[in-house]
């Protein structure tokens, strides 16, 4: 088994302020986690805005400098790329789906022209028979058909149309990894579920490994095997989803479990405002604290003991 | 096309108008082709006669017929604007587009030289010119010099435009789906700096060809082509006001004042069309 | 779980619309377009209720509440039917009155809690400003009186009077946003209308507005209509949910019906696709898009979607109909709609 993403205590800090008061933020701290090459999984990493799982996707995409540590796909560093052939290499292997698929296209130009030039540049299509079979190709893997695709522009399809056609597009070089980052938030709800199923069903039947980064522990729930909870920077609890979901351990885990709103009783409960002291303690000393092992496979960010010991 | 040019003139006032304007002075221009007489022959008319039946826009004291000595004037002055504002947008957009999406050393040494040319003074430097080139300066010579002046400020525009859109999820998109940055520039970002491309264009004519004028009329650029700035320069020359013969300056103003107008609602209605915003609304997205 | 304040009374309506139509028209260079976002709703929102108005985009719920606060400009245009507000023993009719009332009428009993805080707050000025500038005018009281009141209000929600103090880029998303909410009740309104208040912010925070809204409303005994396309927000703040589907109102009934034994095919999925922790089940998608509303599919806008879709319903649009109790669909079919699967699962001795 080789790994085909390694992420080895990554940490990023982002510098605020001028020139003689600097601040440093700490975006994410010591991250840290392997995908294996012959392992397709979901892997999900979860938390609210500012948690710094946007920041952990950008610094894996090679979109933003890594402070510390280092990311490494297929063996190969992802800050070291520098010309456009290994840029090209590295886009071979992982692949983004952006947030918002109105976004995602340029409004002015018809979405199969993102189809075409990864195909022609990524894939190395050359004659257009040839382009149009693997636009076509992707296309049917997200259950659309190029006749639905070609010409069309975006404001012609739905949200979840359009996130289908760029995953269908980040599908054409075959890439091992696909990065979604909240790629259900924009789309509505009625076809939430349809991109939700083909990622998992880009796992069970492409063996296409999936990050997806979310706000929503449902769906996480729904299809990851790995997830990553963080808060403020630190990954507090990490590992099998089921597990780690049935019954989170850290105080943040437990809180984010809590706040989900539950559709059992509709109409007859009423929401309670969270409590939220345990988890912002908890967050206070992730700095000192240190990722623990337990036997059922997750780790937990336990603070350390006054004798530097960790409390377990 | 042709239904667009067709929706323009029935839905938008401003686009009738300037059309309408603008096609008279080209037109006007194009006659210069079958004229009779040569702009550069001298009295061969009887000198300062009013206009009449016979002679439209009169005569002039140098004895020529001030009508076709016009339809050079403008064609000459017509083209020499949308040359100037044709070569300096080539550049603005190259210089914007490049400074905008690639950023970094590229940006930091383009607009280098972008604030250099902004603070060049562009009056002493045409003269200095003029005094090196003499009769080499012709229109294009002159034309190509100006360009090469009237670029900076719309190629500041222009990156902020494509800066704005470097940042965009779609330019993301575009690549990681391998598409060359050159693609990226000019495929993806081109439309969105066109509105800004032609308003700026029409600007920069106005710029060019007051500054013809300019030297022209106090005798800094070659004084034997016909252009507006020449006329009034002859005009002058032979204190036309003070003498009577006031149609050899009030008619050629009369009809720049056209062409700009003219020019101006043709831009106006255009970049309300071209707008990305309205394309969208218009395709009903 | 503490309901019990809410006793069963005969309920007043406080807002009723009747065969509401409001169109989109608009003319672009000769292309003429219209997109019917709100054709034909009639409903009713009671004293002291909670009516949630669930939908997509583009599904006409935020047409539909511009429509009824009166804060409609062109190219939006009412086309048909009437709007009627019930205060007191006070019938309103928001379009026969003159720009002065609906002002009036806009902060004294009817508010408006959007879903971005920072549109409503001034960036550069302090929050007290804000409540200067929109309230006081309306509060009738003096000075000291209003600020006086602010403050108490500013209590009821659990809120510290220095948050007046603050810029609101000072304040965090979810504060901002209960700062809003606190700005848009402040005059004690009988009617309240929240469009998508929590959708931008973070779960946890979502959770902390929403118990807010709910104690708030409770208070002031107001009436709330809360748009959201979030069915599970609905879930635990509505006492009755309106399903909007491609402009018009395609179920209507108490939430835990809808939830229970939807009576909508539309509704049934919305239901059952709703993921759960603890279920990995595949739950079912629902295919095609929304309609385009300048060129709705004829008879039910729903049918090219619908998995119980049969000929007449191409033809044929189906009336909102009576299906029991409080509860009313839009379908030829609503006695064949089956729950797609059990979304309620009986959960012993746990709730919430």
């Amino acid at each position: 088994m080789s790994a085909i993403l390694e992420v080895t205590n990554v940490s990023k800090r982002f510098a605020m302020g001028g020139i003689l008061s600097r601040n440093y933020v700490n975006a994410v701290v010591d991250a840290g986690f392997t995908i294996e090459e012959d392992q397709p999984e979901v892997l999900t990493i979860v938390g609210e805005s500012g948690s710094g799982k946007t920041t952990l996707a950008r610094m894996i995409l090679g979109l933003e400098s890594i402070s510390e540590g280092d990311i490494k796909v297929a063996g190969r560093s992802v800050s070291g790329r520098v010309n456009r052939a290994q840029r090209l290499s590295f886009m071979r292997h992982v692949q983004p789906v952006f947030q918002n698929p109105f976004e995602a296209f340029n409004p002015l130009k018809e979405v199969d022209r993102y189809l075409q030039a990864s195909a022609r540049v990524l894939l190395g299509a050359t004659s257009r028979a040839q382009v149009e079979a693997a636009m076509d190709d992707a296309l049917q893997k997200v259950g659309l058909s190029l006749a639905e695709v070609k010409g069309r522009f975006a404001h012609e399809l739905s949200g979840g149309q359009l996130q289908r056609v760029a995953i269908a597009r980040a599908l054409i070089p075959n890439p091992a990894i696909l990065v979604a980052d909240e790629p259900v938030s924009m789309v509505d709800a009625s076809l939430r579920m349809t991109i939700v199923n083909l990622l998992r069903d880009l796992r069970d039947q492409l063996g296409v490994t999936v990050i997806y980064i979310t706000h929503d522990l449902a769906t996480a729930y729904y299809i990851s095997d790995r997830i990553i909870i963080m808060q403020e920077g630190y990954a507090v609890e990490m590992g099998p989803a089921r597990v780690v979901l049935d019954a989170p351990e850290h105080p943040y885990a437990k809180l984010l479990k809590d706040s989900v709103l539950p559709v059992e009783n509709a109409g007859k409960s009423r929401v309670q405002p969270a409590d939220r002291k345990t988890a912002q303690a908890a967050a206070k000393l992730s700095g000192t604290g240190e990722l623990v092992l337990r036997d059922d496979g997750r780790s937990v960010r336990l603070p350390r003991d006054g004798d530097g010991s960790v409390a377990v | 096309m042709f239904s667009i040019i067709r929706d323009l003139f029935k839905y938008n006032r401003e686009f009738a108008v300037g059309a309408v304007l603008l096609g008279l002075i080209v037109f006007f221009s194009i006659l210069s082709f079958f004229s009779p007489v040569d702009p550069t022959m001298l009295y061969i008319e009887v000198p300062d006669r009013p206009p009449s039946g016979e002679y439209w826009f009169g005569t002039n004291s140098r004895g020529q017929d001030m009508f076709w000595q016009l339809t050079f004037a403008f064609r000459n002055t017509l083209s020499f604007g949308l040359m100037v504002a044709a070569l300096s947008r080539v550049i603005s957009i190259v210089v914007g587009l490049l400074s905008g999406y690639i950023g970094g050393v590229v940006d930091r040494i383009l607009m280098f030289f972008n604030d250099i040319f902004v603070s060049l003074p562009i009056f002493p430097i045409l003269v200095l010119f003029y005094f090196v080139l003499r009769s080499d300066l012709t229109t294009f010579n002159l034309a190509l010099l100006m360009a090469c002046l009237g670029w900076p400020f719309d190629a500041r525009l222009i990156r902020s435009i494509a800066l704005g859109l470097r940042h965009r999820e779609f330019t993301r998109h575009a690549v990681f789906s391998g598409m060359s940055p050159a693609k990226i520039m000019f495929e993806e970002h081109l439309p969105y700096v066109m509105p800004i491309v032609f308003s700026t264009a029409i600007a920069n004519m106005i710029w060019a060809i007051g500054l013809e004028v300019t030297l022209a009329v106090l005798g800094f650029t070659n004084i034997n082509i016909p252009t507006v700035g020449t006329t009034l320069y002859w005009a002058i020359n032979h204190s036309a006001m003070v003498v009577g013969v006031w149609w050899w300056i009030v008619i050629p103003v009369i009809i720049i004042v056209m062409m700009f107008i003219g020019l101006f609602l043709l831009t106006v209605s255009l970049n309300e069309y071209i707008d990305p915003r309205s394309r969208l609304r218009r395709m009903g997205g | 779980m503490a309901f019990s304040e809410e006793t069963v009374r005969e309920q007043r309506d406080v807002l009723t619309l009747n065969g509401l139509k409001a169109y989109y028209q608009t003319n672009y260079f000769g292309v003429e377009r219209e997109v019917r976002a709100v054709d034909d709703v009639s409903l009713s929102v009671r004293e002291d209720e909670v009516y949630g108005i669930a939908g997509e985009s583009s599904s006409g719920k935020t047409t539909l509440i511009k429509t009824f606060a009166a804060a409609i400009r062109p190219p939006l245009r009412l086309i048909d039917g009437t709007v009627e507000y019930k205060f007191g023993d006070r019938v309103v009719n928001p379009y026969d009155m003159d720009e002065d009332e609906l002002n009036d009428l806009r902060w004294k009993h009817v508010s408006y809690i959007m879903q971005g805080s920072m549109s409503v707050l001034n960036p550069v000025r302090r929050i007290k400003k804000s409540f200067r500038d929109f309230a006081f005018e309306h509060m009738d009281r003096s000075r000291a009186e209003f600020w006086n009141a602010v403050e108490d209000h500013l209590k009821l929600l659990y809120l510290s009077p220095d948050v007046l103090e603050a810029y609101p880029h000072q304040l965090s998303g979810g504060m901002r946003q209960r700062v809003t909410i606190a700005l848009a009740t402040v005059c004690h309104p009988e009617f309240i209308i929240a469009d998508e208040p929590t959708t931008a912010l973070d779960v946890v925070v979502q959770k902390d507005v929403l118990a807010m809204l709910d104690d708030i409303r409770k208070k002031l005994r107001s009436s709330v209509v809360f748009v959201t396309h979030d069915m599970s927000v609905h879930a635990n703040m509505a006492d009755r949910v309106g399903i909007m589907y491609a402009g018009r109102i395609v179920e209507e009934g108490p939430t835990s019906e809808l939830f229970t034994s939807p009576k909508h095919p539309y509704t049934a999925h919305l239901v059952s696709s709703l993921p759960q922790i603890g279920d990995t089940t595949r739950k079912p998608a629902l295919e095609g898009r929304p309609p385009n509303l300048a060129e709705p599919p004829r008879g039910c806008r729903f049918h090219p979607r619908c998995p119980l879709a049969i000929e007449k319903c191409t033809t044929d649009v189906p009336p909102l109909e009576s299906v029991g109790a409080n509860h009313r669909s839009a379908c030829w079919r609503s006695a064949d709609v089956r729950p797609l699967t059990p979304a309620v699962k009986p959960k012993t001795g746990e709730s919430a």
